[in-house]
């Protein structure tokens, strides 16, 4: 590895941190489900920006690009299927509050 | 370099911009263009093809998504704005210095680490890639794909019934 990739990484690698900081945060201090999907997404981002920057500094680029465009499809359809649920538990209870989903409560 | 960083910290204005918004619209329009920096990176980091997925989905697609669910959903009124607007500031108030904080921390503390990889998968033409090396994957994609329309079939059926 040399210099310049390493430089690269060293660069990378904090605002990647940052960013799973700042996802994290948000799905743990929201109550509103959009919200903590949009966390999600901020978290998946700093995952695919991880991957990229690993593919570059290894020199191992159609790797890591074929991960990213697996990891983009997949996520695609969790979001789909979570924004489907999310507009259903609204029909249901009438909001989009996480602490008005007692239905399951014992 | 110097544009890479510039990059970078516009990246992490974006994120912030999603948690500070106040309202859901500004909030996925702020992660368009969070994958819009991406997808920027991307290019400078030699990988166009991921970076054409991430304009094209993760600009475009997921954030349709969001708008449609956004738009299924009643707003705020404007006193609930404000409240929430009060509430948002005082939950979300130490988290760009919690942000910087652990920023600054990992870069000084991050070490060279040698990342090589065994010499197997050095395949640089990423059709190769996708259809040789990863075909499992592939396989659990079709999966997810599958399941992920099923869920949504089901979803919006029982949506029309009722």
């Amino acid at each position: 590895m040399n210099i310049s990739n390493m430089d690269i990484l060293k660069i990378f690698i904090p605002f990647v941190v940052m960013l799973i900081i700042i996802g994290f945060y948000y799905v743990l201090m929201t109550k509103n489900l959009i919200r903590i999907l949009l966390g999600l997404e901020i978290i998946t981002k700093a995952a695919i920006l991880a991957i990229i920057v690993v593919g570059y500094v290894t020199n191992n680029m159609a790797l890591a690009q074929s991960l990213v465009i697996i990891i983009i499809i997949i996520e695609v359809f969790v979001i789909a299927v979570a924004a489907g649920v999310i507009i259903h538990i609204y029909k249901n209870t009438g909001s989009v509050d996480v602490r008005n989903i007692r239905n399951l409560r014992g | 370099m110097s544009i890479i960083l510039i990059l970078l910290i516009i990246l992490i204005v974006t994120a912030l911009m999603v948690v500070f918004s106040s309202k859901l619209l500004i909030g996925a329009i702020s992660l368009a263009l969070t994958s819009i920096m991406i997808t920027i990176l991307m290019f400078k980091l030699n990988s166009p093809i991921a970076a054409v997925f991430e304009l094209s989905i993760c600009a475009g697609l997921i954030t349709v998504i969001f708008i449609t669910t956004i738009s299924f959903v009643k707003p705020e009124t404007q006193e609930e704005l404000i409240e929430s607007n009060k509430r948002r500031l005082k939950k979300y108030i130490y988290l760009p210095v919690l942000v910087a904080l652990a920023g600054y921390l990992i870069s000084v503390v991050i070490k060279p680490i040698s990342l090589k990889l065994p010499e197997i998968i050095q395949e640089t033409n990423i059709r190769n890639v996708l259809w040789d090396l990863r075909q499992v994957d592939l396989l659990g994609q079709a999966i997810v794909l599958l399941i992920g329309v099923f869920g949504i079939v089901v979803l919006f059926k029982e949506g029309q019934k009722k």
